[in-house]
């Protein structure tokens, strides 16, 4: 099935406070669209949860929904540091987030749990030292 | 009333079509077109803000008035917390439900006894359905309403009773039968409102078929009328008042959750605010154990409504000032016999923003909004009469506006147009 619809975001990790301002603007969209509420909410909580990700363990990144009539597909590719063993860092609680991330309430090791939870597909390409691609799969 | 029955309205002679409106409006609901704002039914939430900014007091809302009393054998006034808060060197509650009654009105019943029962009855709802936490406070309807069109997955969480004004309106028609012998009709529940949003909820009911309240008077309607009665009460008011510290309080915010005795919740208020929230709560940014949290979209809460006449914040040390003799809560449940506060009614998501019915329509749609948005000059002037050049690409999209609204647009057209002619021109 072709695509419809693509959206593109750039997510800088300069400012802190400006995070979730792509799954915020998606979340809109989708709502414009008549997506169903339950799909717009998985689609919210994974996006948010990875945009953070990129924020907070590599440099920022870039993401790209794709909506079709019978999907939606968020792909987050990041130029950061890899992740060394992906699942170690599938399991609840595990985070390498440093104290200062902690402090602010970010860190607690559910991000990449959550985005497995709510979505219907996830996968993970990494390389250390290259960068990270998280696909992401919520079918409508 | 419209179909979706707002009660904020243009006065089509006052609108210069300045535009200042259509920017604060959070549903983006206004436009101007042909030098007139229009706000677009279902998109209104009744907040008020057009009708607090328009600097040529081109926005009102509807609402009744006291002559209304002529209807009914007998009436009750209901009288809104906040109305407590409006005037000067108030010391005693009573005062100003005398002068209430003086006024035209058979009875009072305090909208602030109301709200302990339903801060006793929120506590209990809280305690037992721990599957909806956060429970979103449902005593602005503003708030419900902006709920129903703008945040679907959170309709579920939203508390299913019914507003202290509500039960205020059902327990006083209960207590007039009784001691009166008239039929229910005939009598007359006149609720004294702070806002144009609790004059919607009552001609559009939230959770419930019917409104319990007959009449929606204005505080600032009767407020002269009662300044002039108050010092006529001052040295022997009657004994009217029933309700404590715990339900004048709903008239600010903090007030309501005051009344939960529980810290794991929290209140926002001010438009801007209670959007900030739906949007972090709708992407679970709050902690798990977060019971319930409260929105007034007025700033400061009720006493920030836009029919009250006092500043909010001196309305805020007017109400301190008077609850502190009182007892904590004076309006305890058991005192009023059987009543109903669940909500009877659905309160269903209400898509209005929907681009078209099917997936589809809508993506192509968008796209050409995208488009579109690019083609325009991205300056959100309003000269078109939308808040943005987004909002202004929708309309295109929809078919209630050109491009050339936009007088930038317009500008480059005409521009090419002479060049066009002027070459033309060289030729002949
Ligand atoms: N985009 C990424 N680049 C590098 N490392 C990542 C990325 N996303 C997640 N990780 C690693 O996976 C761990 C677990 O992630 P997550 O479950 O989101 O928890 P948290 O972000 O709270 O640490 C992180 O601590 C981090 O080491
Ligand atoms: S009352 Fe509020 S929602 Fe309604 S048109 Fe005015 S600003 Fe918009
Ligand atoms: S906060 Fe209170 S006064 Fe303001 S709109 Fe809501 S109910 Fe009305
Ligand atoms: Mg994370």
């Amino acid at each position: 099935m072709a695509d419809l619809m693509e959206l593109n975001y750039v997510v800088s990790n300069e400012d802190f406070t400006r995070a979730g301002e792509a799954s915020s603007d998606v979340k809109k969209k989708l709502k414009q669209l008549g997506v169903s509420p339950e799909a717009i909410r998985k689609v919210a909580i994974a996006l948010y949860e990875g945009e953070i990700n990129m924020i907070i363990h590599a440099y920022g990144g870039k993401i790209k929904v794709t909506i079709s009539e019978d999907a939606i597909t968020l792909i987050l590719a990041d130029k950061g540091p890899g992740i060394a063993d992906v699942e170690k860092a599938m399991q609840a609680g595990y985070s390498t987030a440093p104290d200062k991330v902690r402090s602010l309430g970010f860190g607690a090791g559910m991000g990449l749990p959550n985005m497995k939870k709510n979505s219907d597909r996830m996968d993970i390409q990494t390389e250390l030292g290259v960068g990270t691609t998280v696909t992401m799969v919520i079918n409508l | 009333m419209d179909h979706y029955g707002n009660s904020v309205y243009l006065i089509e002679n006052l609108c210069k079509g300045c535009t200042n409106c259509i920017n604060r409006c959070p549903t983006q609901a206004i436009r101007v077109r042909n030098n007139k704002a229009v706000i677009t039914p279902g998109r209104c939430v009744d907040c008020g803000e057009c009708i607090r900014i328009c600097p040529h007091h081109a926005k009102k809302a509807k609402r009744d008035f006291i002559d209304a009393t002529d209807k009914y054998k007998y009436t009750v006034a209901l009288p809104a917390p906040s109305l407590c808060a409006q005037f000067n060197n108030l010391e005693d509650i009573n005062i100003l439900l005398s002068a209430i009654k003086s006024i035209g009105f058979d009875d009072v019943f305090e909208v602030s006894a109301a709200a302990e029962i339903v801060s006793e009855e929120s506590r209990k709802y809280i305690a037992s359905h721990k599957e909806q936490w956060p429970l979103i406070s449902t005593a602005c309807p503003t708030v419900v309403r902006l709920v129903q069109v703008r945040f679907p997955n959170l309709c579920d969480n939203l508390l299913p009773l019914i507003t202290p004004a509500e039960l205020a309106g059902e327990l006083a028609r209960k207590q007039a039968v009784e001691k009166t012998g008239l039929k229910p009709e005939e009598i007359g529940i006149f609720f004294l409102s702070p806002c144009a949003s609790k004059v919607t909820s009552v001609k559009n009911p939230i959770g419930m078929e019917k409104s319990n309240i007959d009449e929606v008077l204005a505080i600032k309607d009767i407020y002269p009328i009662l300044l002039a009665e108050l010092p006529k009460f001052v040295e022997q008011p009657e004994d009217l008042s029933r309700s404590g510290k715990i339900g004048l309080s709903w008239g600010i915010t903090g007030g309501e959750v005051g009344g939960l005795l529980s810290d794991a919740c929290v209140a926002a208020d001010g438009i801007e605010n209670v959007i900030h929230v739906l949007e972090d709560l709708e992407d679970d940014k709050f902690s798990q154990n977060l019971e319930f949290i409260e929105l007034n979209a007025c700033n400061g809460g009720c006493v920030g409504g836009v029919m009250n006449v006092e500043n909010p914040f001196a309305a805020k040390a007017k109400m301190q000032h008077l609850r502190k003799y009182l007892p904590v809560a004076a309006a305890r449940s058991d005192k009023y016999g059987e009543y109903n506060v669940n909500w009877t009614s659905e309160v269903e998501y209400q898509p209005v923003f929907e681009l078209a019915d099917n997936l589809k329509e809508s993506m192509e749609k968008m796209n050409r909004i995208e488009e579109l948005t690019k083609e325009l000059p991205g300056l959100d002037c309003g000269c078109c009469g939308a808040p943005t050049c987004k909002a202004h690409a929708e309309d295109i999209v929809k078919g209630i506006a050109r491009k050339q609204d936009c007088i930038h647009v317009l500008r480059e057209y005409i521009h090419k147009l002479s060049e066009d002619i002027a070459e033309l021109s060289e030729g002949i």
